[in-house]
């Protein structure tokens, strides 16, 4: 267990009587770019806080590197943190800041500055030692944010949604770069974000949270691929999730049709949902489809079309690079490697078809998503 | 945050608490106990059945007070809509000529009206030999010692403080919502009268509060301006503690200032309700 | 309509400043009239600084106000900081508490720590109306305005600020000097200003807590109201107008440079 350098036992933490973590158990490898993934107010933030000291649990223990440290305040503690609004202190200059940490620890001036001129250069800001905070941009002030908390050498850093602030370019450019520096600094980056998309392309590990539960641990891929429940499935990516039957191994059932699938080990006959993620549908002529439904609605979204289709009355979602019409009858095929067999869950037909889907909802609940986030700190 | 920060936290009002305890709670349960006992300490209703004497020297305060609030309202509510259309440059000087003689000691401020209002003062001088010039006999007015000069003083001394809160708010309100209304057809009085003055009762009220409290319970100007021929509530309660021309009496002293509180509370109480958001003027239990 | 509000707007600043003119334009005058302006003479002022008990009592008032400023500036940060961090009932309790001194009528509040003072003087024979009583009721009345100006300055601020310094290894007490009450300095210095001013112009408190030893400059010029008619509190006035004149232009331009500057580096 040489190299798991925090290891969460059992934390269970409440608010106000609402119960935020709920006896979350989880393994933090050494130099690992981990992220905790999932909606405003699952206990993400909370997490992070916990692990920095900011937040004592109710219950249950925090070990860094095989040391229980519930006690120890956050003063005391190896890991650091990059927080959502950056938290610069503007009374001081970009130096300053970064010298920070180094000055509380008595380091002497020509060490100081060594350091804080390698940080400089780390995040690109060489020569910006004596702006004022004031002065500089959403992307700077988070490079020297960045910079301040890297300075003192953590063998930790948390990052609570270092990119929340920033715009959509920006924020692309950052994620690479912060990739980089883990990379090349070779430490453990506990990263918290709301966005699946940032958090597929940066992690090593990802942890799905909802409601102060764990929902799913894996890789990207494993969670992209293989959700564990309906919730993962919907969270992650666009799904289509169908009731259906387990008829036997590696066959399923759903839609009116039997499909071949590679899951197995159900039982004969159980109910399970069924995910189909909308690029993995290719569409074909409708006397050859698996399954065959109406158009009822066609987005051209530069890479592909996101077509609307009608089974049975359950609306599906497929993206293909063919545009089809609002009316056509299409059929569809799906390769038994593109159906995912999930056991019922709590999360069992909450997510329903695409009938009501408006990117502009989603975008609504985003913006919801994130003033929620800032209340539940 | 942090448990143990917030307990670091609490810890700081630790000074404040004791402070205001001392020297705010106790000594308003001390008027409190003062108004209902007597000089041995033993319970009384008559200091404060007694205040039923002074009931027209409330009622003249609570006249003059009011009149001088009403002319402050009046004054003020101009010239804080004339500054808050002007460029932010300009609102920032006014703002500060506004506030200019409120720096000054405020008995100078009174001080300075009873040389230019005294019947040898610079009006009556002026006017003497004004009409001397063309022939006319003129005796001066008498214009020191009067509740106008009273009122006069008040209206000095308070405006500011009516003029600072209807500037605020009137420059909140957002420009186009005006022009959203000429847009819809309200001309001039309408604007006014529909949008301008609803949107700026918050601030009409703290500066009637701002100006009526200090104006109700006075006792300088009355004393400067008034030559002790009209007596307000903050006279006789000057009297009662200090013994400048009669007796000491806290009991008395106490009960007319418990009154003069609970007289406030309660007007600030009624005031309070026609602002929506009563949450802006502060505290909240009060 | 412009001109009928220029018009306006002139009247009344001129109802404003006219007694201050008139202040100022006899104290220079050559005789002992409020009414007559008879030949130009600074003789007000040298009798003004001849005169022990206004220059005693300046010294007295300055003392004061340095004191209770700094007293009350210390008391209503630290109470901000603590009320910030309250919820519901407590700070609704705490906020109502600071907001007695203001909402009461002043001379309520000043009879109400006068019988408060009266009543411990009557206990115990070793203290007196003075120096004390006077300062502790100018901390009193100045602690609330403090208070009110630093805790939207703490309220804005982000919380993480104070987190990003343990988190560098700060304890929290180093934390919140280093980097709180910088954060929070505006809202500190105004709140100094605001009582320092307030208390070297109060005149109601003092008046009723400061005893027959120990008189602020408000209190002298009060019994000089009551004596026969002297310039020399023209000249006073003049100087005190004069001083804060100067004061409130430079605070003002230094402000308007500092803006000015910041939005220029924001380009």
């Amino acid at each position: 267990m040489a190299n798991n350098i925090i290891d969460l036992k059992k934390i269970s933490v409440a608010f106000d009587g609402e119960q935020i973590l709920k006896e979350l158990d989880l393994t933090i490898e050494d130099k690992e770019f981990l992220t905790l993934l999932g909606p405003s107010g699952c206990g993400k933030t909370t997490t992070l806080r916990i692990i920095a000291g900011f937040l004592q649990p109710d219950s249950g223990d925090v070990i860094f590197d095989g040391k229980l440290i519930n006690g120890v305040p956050a003063h005391k503690r190896q890991v650091n943190t990059i927080f959502q609004r950056y938290a610069l202190f503007t009374h001081l200059n970009v130096f300053e800041n970064i010298a920070f940490g180094l000055r509380i620890q008595k380091k002497k001036e020509k060490e100081i500055k060594e350091t804080v001129t390698e940080m400089l250069s780390l995040v690109n800001l060489k020569g910006f030692e004596t702006r004022d905070i004031n002065t500089l941009s959403g992307g700077q002030q988070q490079r020297v944010a960045i910079a301040r908390a890297l300075a003192v050498k953590p063998r930790v850093l948390l990052l609570d949604e270092p990119l929340g602030a920033l715009d959509l370019k920006l924020r692309k450019d950052m994620q690479n770069e912060l990739k980089n520096i883990q990379q090349r600094l070779g430490i453990t980056f506990i990263y918290v974000t709301h966005d699946q998309e940032e958090a597929l392309s940066m992690s090593d590990k990802i942890v799905v949270m909802n409601n102060g539960v764990i929902q799913q641990i894996g890789t990207p891929i494993d969670i992209y691929n293989e959700p564990e429940n309906a919730f993962v499935a919907d969270f992650i990516g666009e799904s289509n999730i169908v009731d259906g039957i387990m008829k036997d191994d590696l066959v399923c059932e759903f839609s009116g049709a039997t499909f071949k699938c590679l899951d197995k080990g159900f039982e004969k006959n159980e109910p399970v949902d069924v995910v189909v993620r909308p690029e993995d549908v290719d569409v074909v002529p409708f006397e050859q489809g698996m399954l065959k439904g109406k158009v009822t609605s066609v987005t051209f979204k530069g890479v592909h079309f996101e077509i609307i289709v009608d089974i049975g009355g359950f609306k599906w979602m497929i993206q293909s690079t063919d545009e089809q019409f609002v009316g056509d009858n299409i059929g569809l095929y799906i390769e038994p490697d593109a159906i995912h067999i999930m056991k019922k869950s709590e999360y069992s037909g909450l997510y329903g078809d695409f009938s009501s889907f408006s990117e502009e909802f989603d975008e609504l609940s985003d913006v919801n998503a994130d003033s929620e986030d800032a209340d539940d700190e | 945050m942090n448990k143990n920060s917030k307990g670091l936290q609490r810890a700081m009002t630790a000074p404040f608490t004791v402070w205001m305890a001392i020297f705010i709670i106790i000594p308003i349960a001390l008027v409190l106990f003062y108004a209902f006992t007597d000089a041995n300490g033993s319970f009384t209703l008559s200091n404060i059945l007694s205040i039923w004497e002074y009931k027209s020297t409330y009622i003249v305060s609570i006249e003059l007070a009011f009149v001088a609030t009403i002319i402050c309202l009046i004054l003020a509510y101009p010239l804080a809509y004339s500054i808050s259309r002007m460029k932010a440059r300009h609102q920032q000087t006014m703002v500060l000529l506004v506030m200019l003689p409120m720096w000054m000691n405020f008995l100078i401020r009174t001080y300075a009206w009873m040389t230019i209002l005294e019947d040898t003062g610079l009006i009556n001088t002026l006017l003497k030999s004004f009409l001397t010039l063309f022939g006319y006999e003129f005796e001066g007015f008498a214009m020191i010692n009067t509740n106008g000069a009273i009122v006069l003083g008040m209206v000095y001394n308070f405006l500011p403080y009516m003029i600072l809160p209807i500037y605020t708010v009137l420059t909140k309100i957002d420009k186009s919502v005006i022009e959203a209304a000429k847009d819809l057809g309200a001309n001039g009085f309408n604007v006014f009268t529909k949008v301008l003055l609803p949107q700026s009762v918050p601030g009409i009220i703290s500066g009637i509060t701002m100006v009526f409290v200090p104006a109700v319970s006075t006792f300088i100007i009355s004393k400067l301006l008034g030559g002790g021929m009209t007596y307000l509530i903050g006279d006789i309660i000057e009297n009662y503690f200090l013994g400048n021309t009669g007796e000491v009496n806290y009991n008395v002293g106490a009960a007319l200032s418990l009154v003069l509180m609970v007289l406030i509370l309660i007007s600030m109480g009624i005031m309070n309700r026609f602002d929506k958001d009563a949450e802006t003027s502060g505290g909240g239990l009060f | 309509m412009k001109h009928v509000s220029r018009f306006y707007n002139f009247l009344v600043f001129a109802f404003l400043y006219s007694p201050i003119v008139v202040m100022i334009v006899y104290s220079f005058n050559g005789i002992k009239s409020r009414s007559v302006f008879e030949g130009f003479s600074l003789q007000w002022y040298k009798e003004l600084f001849n005169d022990a008990v206004i220059m005693k009592s300046l010294y007295v008032s300055l003392v004061i106000a340095v004191l209770a400023a700094v007293i009350s500036t210390v008391i209503g940060t630290l109470a901000a900081v603590g009320i910030n961090s309250m919820k519901g009932f407590k700070k609704k309790m705490y906020l109502s508490v600071n907001n007695i001194p203001m909402v009461n009528p002043e001379i309520v509040t000043a009879v109400s720590m006068m019988i408060l003072f009266v009543f411990i003087i009557s206990k115990s024979n070793t203290m007196e109306m003075g120096f004390g009583t006077l300062l502790i009721s100018h901390i009193t009345f100045c602690i609330p305005y403090v208070t009110l100006e630093v805790l939207p300055k703490i309220r804005g601020m982000d919380n993480n600020i104070y987190n990003a310094a343990l988190d560098l290894g700060c304890p929290p007490a180093k934390a919140f000097m280093k980097v709180v009450i910088p954060q929070i300095k505006p809202g500190i210095v105004t709140g100094f200003i605001m009582a320092f001013t307030l208390s070297l112009d109060d005149f109601i408190i003092s008046y009723f807590n400061s005893g027959s030893t120990v008189q602020t400059l408000s209190v002298t010029i009060f019994s000089m109201t009551k004596k026969p008619y002297s310039p020399k509190i023209n000249a006073l006035s003049t100087l005190l107008f004069v001083t804060i004149l100067v004061l409130l232009v430079t605070v003002n331009i230094k402000q308007m440079r500092a803006d000015s500057k910041k939005k220029g580096a924001k380009k």
